[in-house]
């Protein structure tokens, strides 16, 4: 396994990976969401108790998962760097926290406009809403880090640590609702066994879930090849390939 | 189809706002992430070019001055 995994190490082969990988997700990615978000919109039964507002739910479960998902992802990430001195997993552990912290101020929000109808209110101090918040805090803090220091390895690390530190909130955000009495509802989909959700419901959510999951792996995919350029600026490759770039801008230009 | 008529449609049930609301700011802060992710891209490659560029004078320069000195 570590003979195949070896090249991926290897920053201009993983660049040309991602590069690579980008179309296909992009495709895939936009195909996904177009279907799940009109079937969403437009097909879906309504909630029998929330009606429309439920529509909601489609943008707003599968942010708030990928949120933590997103996070999971980079603390693994920034495991491997701080133990095996991986550099590729540092820039990864860089790339994802803006789409983190995106995708929770999406779930934050979505779940304010959803608990002013329903709650009354589209704020309130609970366990799962603040955790939640605090999870927004913690790629804030991720991402001033990765830009404070002109190092990119000791920003790493400093990120890093956070990051560790802040894994603490994760099971916190998913076992808020069973460990304290909240306003938000408990899961409707991941329960253990069957989801108690109706199918016509169902199979939207599955669309729109895969569809932003795809899109985060098309973003994850560009960050990611902007944090290798800017940790391996000096290499003779990259050298190469902002030349390439350059010239076929001024021929470009040239030509109109 | 769950709707009669396109104003039903926007008015989703008297939730249209919120449901409008909740859509709306999703699509533009995801939009604005990808465009700021893309033009981060084109952005360090224009760094890293223009600094290559000074340092190659900077060489050019230094390699002039040398070989004035000699001459």
């Amino acid at each position: 396994m570590w003979k195949w995994l070896h090249p991926y190490a290897n920053p201009e082969v993983s660049y040309h990976f991602a590069g690579k990988l980008l179309p296909w997700l992009s495709a895939l990615a936009a195909l996904f969401l177009s279907i799940g978000l009109v079937w969403a919109l437009l097909f879906a039964p309504a909630d029998y108790q929330q009606g429309d507002s439920f529509r909601i739910f489609y943008i707003h479960v599968p942010a708030a998962s990928l949120s933590m998902g997103i996070y999971v992802g980079m603390a693994i990430a920034a495991f491997s760097s701080l133990v095996w001195q991986l550099k590729l997993a540092n820039a990864s552990a860089a790339a994802m926290a803006p789409i983190g912290a995106t995708f929770t101020a999406i779930a934050l929000i979505t779940g304010a406009a959803w608990g002013k109808p329903m709650w009354g209110t589209w704020w309130i101090w609970d366990a799962r809403l603040t955790s939640e918040l605090i999870l927004l805090f913690l790629y804030m803090g991720v991402i001033a880090l990765h830009s404070a220091f002109e190092d990119k390895d000791l920003a790493g690390k400093a990120a890093g640590i956070l990051t560790l530190v802040g894994v603490v909130n994760i099971p916190i955000i998913k076992y808020s609702v069973e460990w304290w009495n909240t306003l938000h509802q408990g899961s409707t989909v991941s329960k253990m066994g069957k989801p108690s959700m109706s199918i016509d419901m169902l199979w939207p959510f599955l669309f729109c879930f895969i569809g932003f999951a795809l899109l985060v792996s098309v973003i994850i995919c560009i960050r990611f090849r902007t944090e290798i350029l800017a940790r391996n600026s000096i290499r003779p490759w990259v050298r190469d390939l902002v030349n390439s770039h350059v010239a076929y801008n001024t021929t470009f230009k040239e030509h109109m | 189809m769950q709707f009669d008529s396109f104003s039903a449609f926007i008015n989703m049930g008297g939730y249209g706002f919120y449901v409008w609301l909740s859509f709306g700011v999703s699509a533009v802060l995801l939009a604005l992430l990808i465009f700021s992710s893309k033009s981060g891209h084109q952005q360090i490659i224009k760094n890293i070019a223009s600094r290559q560029q000074r340092e190659d004078k900077l060489r050019q320069a230094r390699e002039l001055r040398e070989q004035n000195l000699k001459t």
